[in-house]
């Protein structure tokens, strides 16, 4: 286990320490410390199973739904405790909105998709939500192929589109995290493309998580990149680093695909 | 030459069979689903055929002339059809939203050990004879509801206007209000079971993300996983009414069996189908008979008028979620 990769003051918005997570008894996270930079990419990488996906929805409680998982340990989010059973769920969610691996719009219209999140949480008249669905849309890359036909249904677009709504619906609360967990693995190279220069835009604006079976993206996007296997940490550090000068074994024969 | 074309003839022959198969499947497939059409046509033509008579004696002015006189061959519709209409609308509005309530409590809130517990018990409601529902509502329901329910409602409701007719006139028990409830709790497993089921075909990613913006779980059920299952709830919907619609066991015990529309809801009336139950028996043939059958070309075309407005219901969703 590695140390954890301690930030300077003020530039982690995210402090995960000592997280253990489980699904029944079965432990799927062991003593995870890493630090989330603000406004920086963070990839984590792993073979299948190894938690990266777990450790990314402990981030915004999505755990909760299921009986039987729970986390133990700290994720301090702007001084307060994440897992902290009195801290709301709904409003953490809001301040940390997730994109899914397979894209998932609402059965609304395009417009609906975008506007439904923000009206929870605000009340806008017409005219401001039609420019907070018109910004978040330039925001994702998708208003151009959607401006004429923001009242048809968000299920009518292309797999790939759907996917930059769900980005695009995720932004429109103005979050202040992004967390995507695979998202470009049900898509065509093309539309991975064009989401990887999303992300790299978005960062300006917000701190991403971003979980990719894709070495290649993770090199590509990230900023800092978390390497995990079987539940634990094994090398946290700048992308640029792990890449070139991996410091532990497993990482480097990950990274080469001489993994056993 | 014979070693290379012996293989290609077993392989033509083995198609042709193969196309054989796939045809006469097809065919047997066919045949099996116009058998549902011919009976269904056959149902609808042998009804119409026998209620020739009597929609030649009163004309389409059976359908709204409230009379039904056996001594004197008089026959009208309207008390039947309005207390079929009237039951199956009381048993919807309380079934409905409870069903609704026991699949999302079901699918969303309830602790797993509960589940499977819960989810057998109202399949097992769902078996339960509708006689001993009945007899049940006859003996059991009733007395407590003519006791300590209906004077409370009278009391309560009595003055209010327009609604306080509803609840007039003395709380016998039986009557059109405790078909309708009685009714309800026969419809509740089904719509319950049926909308759990849809409901649980919601893919969990998709209900992730509408927590993932910060949605409850109210949110989120009426949001999204009521519009993504709109059809299949609406299904559901229809599936009970068509149950409340053709009851008759139950309904034949508890709606008292009288052939006149009275305003409130604790007076007795009748149902199409408990009509048909009480006296098909001891009809004689002629115009009586024939009325009985033109009774149930009525309770049919109801049923095909609430199939079609599901329809309606459901291509209106589908508009208004946008193309």
């Amino acid at each position: 286990m590695s140390a954890p990769q301690r930030l300077a003051d003020g530039e982690a918005i995210l402090a995960i320490r000592d997280l253990n997570f489980f699904y029944g008894d079965f432990r799927g996270l062991i003593d995870v410390s890493l630090d989330i930079a603000t406004n920086k990419v963070t990839a984590f990488i792993g073979p299948s199973g190894c938690g990266k996906s777990t450790l990314l929805r402990t981030f915004n409680r999505m755990y909760d739904l299921y009986p039987g998982q729970r986390a133990e340990g700290q994720i301090n989010f702007h001084g307060k405790n994440l897992l902290d059973k009195k801290q709301d769920v709904n409003l953490v969610r809001a301040k940390i909105g997730m994109v899914f691996q397979k894209p998932t719009p609402f059965p609304m219209t395009i417009y609906e998709n975008i506007a439904f999140g923000v009206r929870l949480y605000e009340k806008l008249p017409k005219s401001e939500m039609d420019d907070r669905v018109e910004w978040a849309l330039r925001k994702a890359a998708i208003w151009e192929e959607t401006k004429d036909k923001l009242q048809q249904s968000g299920l009518s677009l292309s797999g790939g589109q759907q996917q930059r709504l769900c980005i695009a619906r995720t932004i429109a609360v103005k979050p202040e995290i992004v967390l995507l967990d695979e998202p470009t693995s049900a898509l065509d190279p093309i539309s991975t493309a064009k989401i990887e220069e999303l992300i790299d835009e978005l960062k300006s604006d917000y701190t991403i998580a971003i979980v990719t079976h894709n070495m290649q993206q993770a090199a590509r996007i990230s900023d800092f990149t978390a390497f995990m296997y079987l539940g634990e940490l094994v090398e946290f550090g700048k992308t640029d680093n792990l890449f070139v000068k991996p410091q532990k074994q497993q990482t480097e024969d990950y990274i080469t695909g001489r993994f056993g | 030459m014979s070693e290379v074309t012996t293989p290609v003839d077993v392989h033509a022959a083995q198609v042709k069979k193969f196309k054989l198969q796939d045809l006469l499947f097809h065919q047997v497939t066919l045949v099996f689903a116009f058998i549902v059409l011919a009976a269904l046509a056959g149902i609808l033509i042998s009804l119409a055929i026998e209620a020739m008579p009597v929609l030649k004696a009163f004309g389409p002015g059976f359908l709204w002339t409230n009379v039904w006189n056996v001594p004197e061959d008089q026959y009208g519709a309207l008390s039947a059809i309005y207390g079929t209409v009237v039951t199956s609308i009381i048993a919807l509005i309380i079934a409905v939203p409870v069903s609704f309530g026991i699949a999302l409590f079901l699918t969303e809130t309830c602790p797993v050990w509960l589940r499977r517990p819960l989810g057998t018990a109202i399949e097992l409601l769902a078996g339960v004879p509708s006689i001993i529902y009945g007899i049940w509502g006859l003996f059991v329901f009733a007395p407590l509801f003519a006791k300590h329910v209906q004077p409370h409602l009278q009391a309560a409701l009595g003055d209010v206007p327009v609604i306080g007719g509803w609840f007039a006139g003395p709380p016998i028990g039986i009557g059109i209000l405790t078909a309708g409830i009685v009714l309800s709790l026969m419809v509740i497993p089904f719509v319950a079971s049926v909308m759990r089921d849809v409901f649980e075909t919601v893919p969990p990613p998709l209900k992730e993300s509408a927590y993932g913006v910060g949605c409850t779980t109210w949110e989120v059920v009426t949001n999204v996983v009521l519009p993504y299952t709109r059809v299949g709830v609406i299904g559901g919907i229809m599936l009970g009414l068509g149950r409340a619609l053709g009851e008759t066991m139950a309904v034949t015990f508890v709606i008292g069996n009288a052939n006149r529309i009275v305003g409130s809801l604790f007076a007795p009336g009748t149902s199409i189908a408990s009509t048909l139950a009480n006296e098909f028996g001891e009809a004689d043939p002629g115009l009586h008979i024939s009325a009985l059958f033109a009774l149930g070309l009525v309770l049919f075309i109801i049923t095909f008028i609430v199939l079609a407005i599901s329809q309606w219901l459901i291509k209106r969703g589908v508009a208004k979620q946008g193309k």
